[in-house]
């Protein structure tokens, strides 16, 4: 990994990104700096624009208002075409974990580099066997998806978004779906993936646990802003009532009231 | 009252963004098509998807293009019997064939049969973000999957609408000489005589167009669709009703356009 010193510059900036969709705001003025090699988990209630910021970071959303950096380079009006050689240094980790119902296990690894290199083909198998080892997953080429557990299915994903050496993984609800003993497996994966490939992480999850275990740092967005953003330590013990009502798991005290309310009745 | 207006501007919005939408998919797709016709990678992707095609259409078309040109001989031989011209029947069932019935039934066949089918799996890739996943990986979704499938589709149709006429005009004879009794020969010489290598180049112009707007209109539905298992199933009916209504009104407006472009050139032509 190539860190000089004087590497201050965040890896990824998004700077006041408003996006909507017809007359529902998502995101309401987001801004964001990943610093390099560390690991950001933004948290929020389901449906609150999580995946529609890692979405905005590669691309697959357009800001309507505000900017997006890659480094010093604004990559939210670049051309698809530009945008090519930047992609290939992002690993996207999709919720369902979007494996090629298609292909082998092998081949959706192989496919990423397929297409970002001119690698040939017995010099692929060996990266193919590398990254699965890398996972728990060697062993499992010949497989098809389908065939697979949730969890698996997750492990080959991750296998395949760091087929081709990311600088920075973005992790869709990694541990969504699994038992805590699979999801255990995915947040040590995480904390692995940062220690050996020394990789720049954002984790989006409303898993606590996972959040606590995973993160350097850790933001909220409720509303289409962030409302929070401080350590693992701090999201413990801050006064804010939407941040306490999400990290402790329980329901708002006029939810609550309201459901009174109507089993009185 | 303002309910209405704003829902009829969401309405009109919609509708035209949708039709902005589709206009630039298609753009995409001819983007990527010329220079992908000269890339091998291109031809790998579509030749499975040929054969697949071909595996899903073939036995059905051979089978409605025999009942229908059994349907069309019994009905032309009582009309021109009565007239006398019962030789020239083979002519009535060849011509609608030909220029009319092969396309469209191809058509309609390439619709049901593999429009539907291809909406279904695309829209099921858009669901579970397997499309997504390509454009992060630095692909294009349209190159990699819509430019395939419109090739097999656009490439398959004449050969199905050709398959089709065959298999009719086989029928035709069939009813005409093992049934009515009417010589092989002139039959076959009268046939012989009137088509034209026109009436194959309207057939072939309308199948290659049914062809390519299957693909599109299906790649399209699949790529747009709504999340959830009932956005792929609706996405699949929306697909096959609207190539369908597009094939019966493309044929219309190419067959008139051809029609008097023929009579512009050569004049009219009596096929009796
Ligand atoms: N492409 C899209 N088109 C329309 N609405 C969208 C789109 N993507 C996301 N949304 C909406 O934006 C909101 C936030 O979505 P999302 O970021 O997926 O939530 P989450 O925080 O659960 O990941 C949801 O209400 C969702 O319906
Ligand atoms: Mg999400």
């Amino acid at each position: 990994m190539i860190q000089s010193a004087s590497n201050h510059e965040p890896l990824i900036r998004l700077v006041d990104v408003h996006k909507r969709f017809g007359p529902m705001v998502v995101l309401d003025g987001i801004d964001l700096e990943l610093k390099t090699g560390e690991t950001t988990v933004v948290i929020g209630e389901s449906g609150a624009g999580k995946s529609v910021i890692l979405k905005h970071i590669v691309r697959l959303l357009k800001p309507d208002r505000g900017e997006v950096y890659y480094r010093s380079k604004r990559i939210d009006n670049l051309p698809e075409r530009a945008l090519v050689s930047i992609r290939y240094r992002f690993g996207f980790l999709f919720q369902l974990s979007a494996l090629f119902d298609s292909m082998t296990v092998a081949d959706n690894i192989a496919f990423p580099i397929v297409e970002h290199s001119k690698k040939g083909k017995s010099e692929i198998d060996v990266i193919v066997a590398e990254k699965l080892a890398m996972v728990g997953m060697d062993g499992f080429q010949d497989r098809w998806p389908a065939d697979l557990s949730g969890g698996q299915k997750k492990r080959v994903a991750l296998a395949r978004a760091i087929a081709v050496d990311p600088e920075l993984i973005l992790y869709d609800e990694p541990t969504t779906g699994l038992d805590p003993p699979r999801s255990d497996e995915i947040n040590e994966l995480i904390l692995k993936l940062k220690r050996e490939l020394g990789v720049t992480s954002v984790v989006v999850t409303h898993d606590m646990a996972s959040a606590r275990k995973v993160a350097d740092r850790i933001v909220m967005i409720y509303q289409g802003k962030f409302i929070f953003d401080g350590t693992p330590e701090a999201v413990m013990k801050t006064d804010d009532v939407r941040v306490r009502c999400f990290v402790e798991g329980r329901c708002s005290d006029e939810v609550l009231k309201t459901l009174q309310g109507k089993s009185e009745a | 009252m303002l309910n209405v207006f704003s829902a009829i501007g969401v309405r009109t919005t919609t509708t035209i963004g949708a039709f902005g939408q589709s206009a630039i998919f298609c753009w995409q797709m001819f983007r990527w098509l010329i220079p992908g016709l000269v890339q091998r990678s291109t031809w790998s992707r579509t030749m499975p998807l040929f054969f697949e095609i071909g595996n899903r259409t073939l036995p059905v078309i051979l089978v409605t293009g025999t009942f229908v040109g059994l349907v069309l001989a019994i009905q032309s031989y009582d009309q021109l019997s009565a007239a006398g011209f019962e030789n020239h029947m083979g002519i009535l069932v060849t011509v609608s064939l030909v220029q009319e019935l092969g396309p469209v039934l191809a058509g309609v066949m390439l619709a049901g049969r593999v429009g539907g089918a291809l909406t279904a799996e695309l829209g099921t890739m858009r669901v579970t973000e397997q499309i997504s996943a390509l454009s992060v990986m630095g692909t294009d979704p349209i190159r990699q999957l819509v430019v395939p499938r419109f090739l097999a589709c656009l490439l398959f149709a004449p050969l199905l609408t050709f398959f089709c006429d065959v298999a009719g005009s086989l029928a035709g004879w069939f009813v005409a000489v093992m049934m009515k009794g009417i010589p092989s020969g002139p039959y076959w010489y009268h046939i012989k005589d009137a088509i034209e290598g026109w009436d194959v180049m309207v057939g072939f112009t309308k199948s290659l167009v049914f062809g390519g707007a299957i693909a599109l209109i299906a790649c399209y539905k699949g790529f747009h669709c709504r999340t959830g298992a009932e956005g792929v199933g609706k996405a699949c009916t929306e697909s096959f009703v609207i190539s369908f209504i597009v094939i019966l009104i493309t044929d219309f407006f190419i067959g008139t356009f051809l029609s008097g472009l023929y009579r512009g050139l050569y004049g009219f032509k009596s096929l009796i």
